[in-house]
């Protein structure tokens, strides 16, 4: 199976061309459950602890063991961070993939590969690599049983002196690694070192790809979104997440979990926190509900699949006014389509999740920080607006591997929103649920347990009046949609902006949300660079759409709606949106492959429906 | 008489409540209903025992049943949720606040088949609910469709006959880990109310079974859960009487003839046997009987199971005494040093 869709063209790494330094992507492709993602995280480290920019992404089957799975590190001085399209060094270790793999690579770019895989015999136009690792692999591993574990940092060490990357960092990576594991660390370093000895005294450097020290990553760390997502839960103050496991957000609450025993464990040693694994996506979202309306910040994290299941119980939610935040981590598709990669599909679905009229808030993360910084937008929109709020995250951020500045300390005070305490309802004497009281749509509400006669309210769906009692009359459900309604347009002005890159006084624009960010900064330059097109560039941030997101429609000929599903979702968003005279403004340039949108891919679709 | 008689002080529980103070909405459901008869059980068992309204929370899912809710103890927080699916909303409130006392009221249809699922998982997590299916074998709120309870070869006014067997709950909620299971019926009054008492003393998931005949869908000839097909088939296991942990009095009893449960707040279940050497703490001879009343055509009732010393959900989870849901920034919130620490582990 071939991972890429790269048509063979003149490639950067040719025969004889000068020094390519800190700009390449290595694809190591390996079988999954062998071990290979230890060697991966090592060499995407070393290359970040030289102060190169890196990033990594993980392409893997729905399976434990057994099948393929390949991995893509790209290093770049830039600081370009979107998957690469073109690969530069195949790492074949998998006898099934390597000749395809091999054949889908660009003329001139290299490859190193098990030497009984013979691989050089497949085509004359590749640099080719062969190490024998199996030789390599019995003097530094005793133990046989461990040998297919270790026998893939060997490649790192060949990798480490094929491209000039320190030992010395190599080691340390490695020792980060096995932090815990003193003889793992030592194994694994003498396989490196195997590697690195062996490439030193056979290996012919034919390649042109060098990583040299830099300084662009001091002070910076590398994790992936699901644990942002989790770490910034965790100070976003949630005290509630029931959840069901499903691919890609399992590890968002599994790396809670340990962080919440770490860091929320009172000074009575009772968890100032439940996190409960519900028995379905049902439960899970009833759990949340039923926890919000009780009064504690509830989340849960899913997937398409769950976000369909929770779809019922969003609706109740929606209406009785309980807050809730769902992480979506969008991936492909059913549970038998393609559920381990990445995608931006469930954004109408969820937008508009359940039945009769109702429409939800939405945030796009792009980054490692605004998974961290929207956890608490989430939770302080939920309890101000009284109403489910997802975070539509993907797989592509949730599970790869990311470089980001480190994360700020939250510096605003968790918002609760409108509660009214056995105080309030004292000097008050009573209150109306459901009763527009500030303008804003928004009623005040009480928690069960509020000492208080008058406190108590009967929650339902939309059948009742302004006291909650029940209606079936035809004005108090209208005015009771009206206001909910109204709650949605004041979320307007208090959900994240937009953020704009470019003066704004472009003719061309360009609009996107979510992982497709990283591509789209690159592309902005390849279009000025290499098209001399310069374009202006708004990221939405939520939904629903703030005053800008109009602006922008207004203020350029061609809006370029980038995203990575079939059918245009964002931009069917907007043409609810926006001014039916706009609309024939807006293109749309969809990426569905299940791998991460590339910048080259974006150009050539723009620069083609340009007409240029 | 020449004095005017001074009216005399409305009589009020041990916090000082009426029993005003527990009363709900006007019942919408048929006149005769068992729901209602359920529900005034409720309103006197919650008075007698002097539970703070404030203090409950009621859960319903969807159906007649889950209607009723509304018709009982309005100075408490209400939950009417979706189908089959009251059981995660009450377990999400209890995981907020573990001081609420939930009362769940469900039907068979919302329980024994769009929630069965649901329902499995609250009793195996042994969550402190009180959980009552009002069970009368029929959807009454669609109109008289047969539900899972519905016995082998009863039949609907239509004449349609039942050729499914019946899911007991009673033995399923034994099997799953519910701590406190019994079985009564609406128009038992004294059964009702002593179980109902235990039930609202008890820590854990109570699960109890009423079975509560439906006047217009379901009390005909024909029907195992008419009010006339269950006067004449009720088995009672024991008498079922409650003495509260508050109540002084002692009232004798032969410990030969009548089995005392201590409740986990020192409160007294006591049940006097009418079956020799019946052991409510034995879970298998729990189920063996009622397997047994199955063959025999008895409706049987009574306390089937107690377990007054399993830990709850809530003591599981190991949670902070104050409830999570009102927890202060300053607690939920780690420090600066907790951020940096988790950034530097990540360089």
């Amino acid at each position: 199976m071939a991972t890429t869709d790269v048509v063979p063209q003149e490639s950067s790494g040719q025969l004889g061309q000068q020094r390519v330094v800190n700009d390449m992507s290595i694809q190591v492709a390996t079988v999954n459950g062998s071990g290979s993602q230890s060697s991966n995280t090592v060499l995407l480290r070393s290359i970040f602890q030289m102060g190169v920019p890196i990033s990594g992404k993980n392409l893997f089957p729905s399976n434990i063991a057994g099948l393929p799975t390949w991995y893509t590190i790209r290093a770049n001085k830039d600081s370009y961070i979107a998957r690469k399209k073109e690969i530069d060094l195949l790492v074949a270790m998998n006898a099934e993939t390597a000749q395809d793999d091999v054949k889908s690579l660009a003329p001139g770019a290299s490859v190193l590969y098990d030497e009984p895989l013979a691989l050089d015999k497949l085509r004359d136009d590749l640099i080719f690599y062969s190490v024998p690792y199996d030789k390599l692999v019995a003097p530094v591993c005793p133990e046989a049983k461990l040998r297919k574990l270790i026998k893939n940092m060997i490649y790192v060490g060949v990798v480490a002196q094929l491209f000039e990357i320190e030992m010395g960092e190599v080691e340390n990576a490695i020792r980060k690694q096995f932090a815990k594991k003193a003889k793992a660390a030592n194994l694994n370093l003498a396989a490196a070192k195997a590697g690195y000895d062996y490439a030193a005294a056979n290996l012919k450097k034919r390649d042109p790809f060098y990583i040299q020290r830099m300084d662009k990553t001091k002070g910076k760390i590398i994790i992936d979104g699901n644990s942002a997502a989790a770490m910034g839960c965790m100070f976003a103050g949630c005290t509630v997440v029931t959840w069901y496991p499903i691919t890609p957000s399992s590890s968002l609450v599994e790396t809670m979990i340990d962080y919440m025993k770490e860091y929320r464990i009172g000074p009575d040693g009772k968890a100032t926190f439940a996190i409960v694994q519900a028995e379905d996506e049902l439960a899970a979202i009833g759990m949340v509900i039923g926890a919000g309306w009780a009064g504690a910040r509830s989340m849960t994290a899913t997937a398409g699949p769950g976000i369909s299941l929770m779809a019922e119980f969003t609706g109740l939610a929606y209406y009785v006014e309980v807050p809730a935040v769902i992480w979506d981590i969008q991936r492909v598709g059913p549970s038998t389509g393609l559920p381990t990669r990445t995608s931006q599909g469930d954004v109408i679905s969820t937008a508009f999740l359940s039945h009769g009229d109702t429409k939800h808030i939405l945030l796009f993360p792009n980054s490692m920080i605004e998974c961290f910084t929207m956890a608490q937008d989430a939770f302080d929109l939920a309890e101000q607006f009284q109403t489910p709020v997802f975070v539509m995250s993907d797989l592509d951020l949730g599970m790869n591997n990311w470089m980001s500045d480190p994360f700020p300390y939250p510096d605003k005070p968790i918002k609760r929103g409108k509660v009214l305490s056995k105080e309030d309802l004292e000097k008050l004497g009573s209150f109306a649920r459901y009763k527009d009281v500030d303008g804003d749509g928004v009623g005040y509400r009480t928690l069960p347990g509020t000492d208080h006669p008058a406190a108590a309210w009967f929650a339902r769906g939309s059948g009742h009046n302004e006291k909650a009692q029940y209606s079936e009359r035809p004005d108090d459900f209208e005015r009771n949609m009206e206001r909910i309604n109204k709650k949605f347009e004041t979320a307007r002005s208090f959900v994240p902006r937009p953020e704009l890159t470019g003066s704004g006084k472009q003719k061309v624009g360009i609009l996107a949300y979510g992982t497709s960010h990283w591509a789209i900064v690159e592309s902005l330059d390849q279009l000025s660079k290499e098209h001399n097109l310069k374009a202006d560039y708004l990221r939405v941030r939520a939904y629903p759409f703030t005053r800008e997101v109009h602006d922008f429609i207004e203020q350029h000929e061609h809006v370029y709606i980038v995203e990575q599903n079939r059918d245009a979702q964002m931009a069917a968003l907007l043409k609810l949106d926006i001014k039916p005279e706009l609309t024939p403004r807006l293109r749309s340039i969809c990426h569905i492959h299940g791998l991460p949108i590339d910048a080259r891919s974006v150009t050539d679709e723009l620069m083609m429906m340009e007409g240029k | 008489m020449s004095t005017t008689p001074t009216a005399p002080a409305p009589k009020t529980n041990r916090i000082g409540l009426q029993v005003l103070d527990y009363r709900g909405g006007k019942t919408t459901l048929c006149a005769g209903c068992g729901h209602n008869a359920i529900s005034e059980r409720i309103i006197d068992a919650m008075y007698e025992m002097g539970v703070r309204p404030e203090r409950v929370a009621k859960f319903s899912g969807i159906g007649c049943s889950s209607k009723s809710p509304a018709y009982f103890m309005n100075r408490s927080h209400s939950f009417n949720s979706v189908h089959g699916r009251m059981p995660s909303v009450a377990t999400g409130a209890m995981l907020a606040n573990k001081d609420l006392i939930a009362l769940g009221v469900t039907g068979d249809g919302d329980t024994v088949s769009i929630g069965a699922g649901q329902f499995i998982h609250l009793m195996r997590r042994n969550l402190p609910i009180i959980y009552i299916l009002e069970d009368n074998g029929v959807y009454g709120l669609t109109k008289g469709q047969f539900s899972a309870t519905a016995d082998l070869g009863s039949t609907l006014k239509t004449g349609v006959v039942n050729d499914l067997p019946p899911i007991d709950t009673c033995a399923l909620a034994i099997q799953l880990g519910a701590t406190l299971v019994g079985r009564s019926f609406s128009g038992d009054k004294r059964q009702l109310h002593s179980m109902l008492k235990a039930a609202i003393a008890h820590k854990g998931t109570v699960m109890l079974d009423v079975v509560s005949p439906c006047v217009t869908f379901n009390d005909h000839e024909g029907s195992t859960k008419s009010y006339k097909y269950m006067q004449a088939h009720e088995e009672p296991l024991h008498e079922v009487s409650f003495v509260p942990a508050f109540e002084e009095i002692n009232v004798d009893y032969d410990p030969g003839t009548t089995l005392e449960v201590t409740m986990h707040d020192g409160s007294s279940l006591r049940l006097r046997k009418l079956e020799e050497d019946y052991d409510p703490t034995d879970k298998i001879e729990a189920v063996h009987r009622l397997m047994e009343s199955h063959v025999k055509g008895e409706v049987l009732t009574g306390v089937f199971y107690i377990n007054a010393k399993a830990p709850s959900f809530i003591d599981m989870l190991n949670v902070t005494d104050q409830p999570l849901a009102t927890l202060p920034e300053s607690v939920v919130r780690p420090g600066r040093e907790v951020l940096e620490k988790c950034m530097e582990e990540l360089r």
